[in-house]
């Protein structure tokens, strides 16, 4: 019942997640980080099997900044997704990862970007993009109020919306969620949306 | 559900008179979920070569990019492009390879061979060529697209006519598949130019 989605905004890209971490029908705990920081202005929101989650936006996160150590010069935001998905599609056929992914990242020269990539390393650019169960509830409540170019304040309330209506019609619905933002100032946690405390 | 339509997709491509024409649907759904309707499935292999792949996304992504890396290097040894029977030859080889661990693609090769003389051809997962003279498929929505193609197409249609042939063989026949569809991306090349259009259909 993991839930992650994100969109594009005016200048920034949002990526919201829950932040639940569950074992059949215990809740280990309700404070999971699931959105990586990869680098000052990369997002990686991850769901899917917990240990492969873990495992596999650690290797991305170090490998991006090995990059950036040898090279001197950061990945760009579909350069990190190619690459992302290039170890998704290599692992595929051998032992896969399964694990989908929402980036978002902000380049100096392309502005704000979001990127679907599916277990199957399916990589498509989007405006918004959702896994999980919760993916019906959120997708269409984007596709409803969502518009190119919104205000932080406007995909603020539209992710709230989006998690409202996750936490009303989703039968075992996440009790917490994460919202992070990556803009020209870089990747950082914007707010929590609580209802237990952990 | 087959994994072969596990993203949906339609591809036709068509014959005219010194021209071609090949066009795709822009659906990428995850089964029954619709992620994008501008996703594309048809590439540029060089300006007189396109290749369309049908089937799963993520192997027609990975099959383009292996592909689009031997047709580099072809170039830099032979200091020409491919023709299109050769890179027909090529895909084929590649996914033979994968015999019994295939790519879950059926490709759809189209391009301007020697003098101009148009080429198209289709083949199965494992690289079974299958050449034509008219037009050839591939997708989920293949069924409706060959019953909408041999009713529709003539032979030695002039651009203008083969645009409109093809674009109303492909949204009759995606209209009654549900996972492709939102829309067309046709491309029209003759010796001279190359002409890509976006479709408006049914938008569901």
């Amino acid at each position: 019942m993991e839930c992650v989605f994100g969109m594009v905004g005016k200048g920034f890209a949002l990526v919201v997640a829950d932040t639940s971490a569950v074992n059949s029908i215990l809740v280990h705990k309700s404070n999971e980080d699931k959105i990586m920081v990869l680098d000052s202005h990369k997002l990686m929101g991850a769901s899917g099997e917990a240990g492969d989650r873990a495992q596999f936006t650690e290797y991305v996160q170090k490998n991006v900044s090995l990059y950036q150590f040898r090279n001197n010069i950061p990945l760009t935001t579909k350069a990190a997704a190619n690459f992302m998905r290039g170890e998704l599609a290599t692992a595929l056929r051998k032992n896969p990862y399964m694990v989908n992914i929402v980036l978002a990242g902000y380049d100096k020269e392309t502005g704000p970007s979001l990127y679907f990539i599916d277990y199957i390393a399916t990589l498509h650019k989007v405006d918004k993009a959702a896994f999980g169960y919760g993916s019906y509830f959120s997708l269409a409540m984007m596709d409803r109020h969502y518009h190119p170019d919104m205000t932080v304040d406007e995909a603020i309330k539209l992710a709230e919306q989006c998690i409202e209506e996750i936490r009303s019609r989703l039968v075992v619905a996440p009790q917490n969620f994460v919202i992070k933002i990556v803009d020209k100032d870089g990747a950082r946690e914007h707010s929590w949306r609580r209802t237990t405390k952990d | 559900m087959s994994i072969f339509e596990y993203n949906g997709s339609a591809l036709v491509a068509m014959v005219g008179k010194n021209c071609f024409a090949i066009a795709s649907d822009r659906r990428l759904g995850v089964q029954l979920q619709t992620i994008a309707t501008d996703f594309q499935r048809i590439f540029k292999i060089h300006d007189k070569l396109f290749l369309g792949l049908s089937g799963l996304g993520s192997d027609a992504q990975t099959l383009h990019q292996r592909l689009v890396f031997r047709h580099k290097l072809y170039q830099l040894r032979e200091e020409r492009d491919m023709k299109p029977e050769t890179f027909a030859s090529l895909v084929s080889a590649i996914l033979y390879e994968k015999r019994f661990g295939p790519y879950f693609c059926q490709p759809v090769i189209a391009g301007l061979g020697d003098d101009d003389k148009p080429f198209i051809c289709t083949m199965d997962s494992i690289g079974a060529k299958e050449l034509a003279k008219d037009f050839v498929v591939a997708g989920t929505a293949s069924e409706s697209l060959y019953g909408a193609c041999e009713s529709m197409f003539k032979p030695d249609m002039d651009h203008e006519e083969l645009f409109e042939t093809i674009s109303q063989a492909l949204l009759s026949s995606v209209d009654r598949d549900c996972l492709s569809g939102w829309g067309g991306h046709v491309y029209i090349i003759t010796p001279t130019e190359v002409t890509e259009r976006i479709l408006k259909g049914r938008m569901d």
